[in-house]
């Protein structure tokens, strides 16, 4: 047997990078040859979309579905890029149970590395559904009353709030043992902070108790600062609060991630 | 520069302990694969083997012990050693999302290799496990021997020093099952070490130059197969009376000379029993025509693993089939 060249104690942080960029072209790829969940990120939206403006247009907007729309589509922004990141906790568990994440760190890369290629890949999915919800709006009568740099501005908020939300997936995806699991404590955890904002009625609508907490849910913040970017009114206080939120959701939630992905991997 | 030369183990594992719970997977065992061979680590489902590889394989820490690859500590130097091993698990672990060709590109992306060096070894090690036609459909299309194939073709993107095959062939059929015997043959061919668990007594026989039989979180014995197989009785007396009617009187007979439990088989019409003196050879002989009963077999051979591991544990490797959901929930 001939001796073992010197081995490296540990990988690089620039190691870490491209076994990060590694991890991210699997993640993209996957998205290209899961038929299933491609049709599914679109055609959430589009029915989102098309259910929300004509059942609830009517009643809510005074009868103008038009107006409704342009009320809404920012609203809808937010949920549907809120339920995309339940992807990211579904896939990482599917990784732990599958065997695949044991592979992985059976070879010499950096720890943290595909959990981080994962995070990375999901942000083409949430800009996938971004893109589609916009457009199709688009092709129901939305328009960007703003500019373009506003709406670029308000797509970028939006994927920085996703890349702090998905770490309470990433989160429940690794704390429960079935996909099926992570389905429903997703959607327990996530139902009420979507519909529990004004992202598809006025808060001044419901009732006081509802309101109390409708006026400190982050998402009824990123909704209004979404608001502001496409359809104008006030844009630094909401954004400045939803980034704040995402910034302290982040810094809770991926260090407890990145825990329980020690642990139990 | 860092080799074990002087002892030659490619692997050394000493009172290695692990418990999950209240329970104790691992209680102290101890296993050594010399380089170049194939250590096979024998034992029914919950016996402890994966955690023994997940051990080894930097998957897992030990409560207790203590465990080298080539030199290097599994849990202080981990990086290193994950650069000297490669894994197949029991349940294959591919990207099922990802095509056969992408799957061993993400592998050697991650080792570190150039884009086209990736793409070459990919295609390499396709055609090598047969799977070039099959090389640009998702993995998940794949037969189960297909996904077992590159499983293992990914566990040798980085041409590893030490394979662990975690039950390489369970679930598969025969002829998938000689096809990985001979691919292992093949890499300790090249110099690479091998730790194979299985369950499968005949795999162990075939394939491994030493092994470690595990029962209940310890090393019940250790040896070559011929030392295994001489060490618990080593021969076997098989009996058949050409008249089934006379099983019984065959069976007293042979109890009462070698003073060993008797095993029948109704269905074949043998008596089987362990024999430790073949002195005593004629002498059943000479009883049993004394009584005038007509013989269609009467031989002695060579124990079987499957009759090793009864003596040695006391009961069939198939058992307990029920522990596999402690090792499992644990992935």
């Amino acid at each position: 047997m001939t001796a073992i060249p010197l081995l490296a104690r540990r990988q690089t942080p620039l190691g870490g990078m491209r076994n990060t960029f590694t991890l991210t072209w699997r993640s993209v790829l996957k998205i290209r040859t899961n038929m299933e969940d491609v049709i599914g990120l679109s055609l959430q939206p589009i029915m989102f979309l098309v259910l929300f403006t004509y059942v609830f247009g009517g009643a809510i907007a005074h009868g103008s579905t038009h107006a409704y729309l342009q009320y809404e589509l920012p609203g809808l922004l937010v949920m549907t890029v809120a339920f995309a990141t339940l992807g990211t906790g579904l896939m990482l568990n599917q990784d732990i149970t599958s065997g695949v994440f044991d592979r992985f760190r059976s070879l010499p890369i950096a720890r943290w590395a595909p959990l981080a290629g994962a995070v990375m890949g999901d942000m083409v999915r949430y800009l996938i559904s971004v893109v589609i919800t916009i457009g199709f709006g688009m092709v129901l009568g939305f328009r960007v009353t703003t500019n373009p740099v506003s709406a670029v501005a308000g797509c970028l908020l939006l994927l920085a709030f996703a890349l702090a939300l998905c770490w309470i997936s990433a989160l429940i995806g690794m704390l429960v043992k079935t996909p099926q699991g992570v389905q429903a404590f997703g959607f327990i955890a996530f139902f009420p902070l979507v519909f529990g904002s004004n992202l598809l009625a006025p808060t001044a609508t419901m009732p006081g108790w509802l309101q109390a907490f409708v006026k400190v849910n982050p998402m009824t913040l990123l909704t209004n600062a979404e608001r502001g970017l496409f359809t104008g009114g006030s844009v630094a206080s909401p954004a400045v609060q939803s980034l704040l939120w995402a910034l302290g959701i982040f810094i809770v939630f991926a260090p407890l991630a990145a825990r329980v992905y020690r642990r139990r991997t | 520069m860092r080799y074990d030369s002087t002892s030659g183990h490619a692997i050394e594992a000493t009172g290695l302990v692990k418990r999950f719970g209240k329970t104790t997977a691992l209680d102290g065992v101890d296993l050594v694969a010399r380089q170049g061979r194939v250590l096979g680590v024998l034992g029914p489902n919950g016996a402890g083997k994966t955690t023994a590889v997940r051990i080894l394989a930097t998957l897992l820490r030990p409560d207790g012990g203590q465990a080298t690859v080539c030199g290097y500590d599994v849990l202080r130097d981990a990086h290193q050693v994950r650069q000297l091993i490669g894994l197949t698990g029991q349940y294959a672990s591919v990207d099922e999302g990802l095509s056969g060709t992408n799957n061993l590109i993400m592998i050697g992306r991650l080792l570190g290799m150039p884009r086209a060096d990736a793409r070459a070894r990919a295609a390499e090690l396709l055609a090598r496990f047969d799977l070039t036609d099959a090389a640009a459909r998702a993995a998940k299309t794949y037969s189960g021997g297909m996904r077992r194939r590159l499983d293992l073709a990914a566990s040798l993107v980085g041409r590893p020093r030490v394979l662990y095959l975690d039950e390489p062939t369970t679930g598969l059929d025969p002829r998938s099952r000689t096809d990985v015997w001979g691919m292992v043959r093949g890499l300790v061919a090249d110099g690479v070490t091998v730790l194979l668990t299985t369950q499968y007594l005949d795999e162990a026989d075939q394939l491994a130059h030493d092994i470690v039989v595990i029962d209940h979180g310890k090393v019940v014995a250790t040896g070559t197969p011929d030392e295994l197989k001489a060490k618990t009785g080593g021969q076997v007396l098989q009996v058949s009376p050409a008249d089934p009617a006379r099983m019984a009187e065959v069976t007293a007979l042979m109890a009462g000379l070698i003073k060993v439990e008797v095993a029948t088989d109704a269905e074949t019409g043998v008596a089987t029993a362990p024999v430790n003196d073949a002195a005593i050879m004629p002498h059943i002989f000479r009883e049993l025509d004394d009584r005038g009963i007509e013989l269609a077999e009467f031989t002695l051979r060579k124990a079987s693993l499957d009759e090793v591991f009864f003596a040695l544990t006391g009961h069939r490797t198939e058992d307990e089939r029920n522990d596999r959901e402690l090792e499992g929930s644990r992935r």
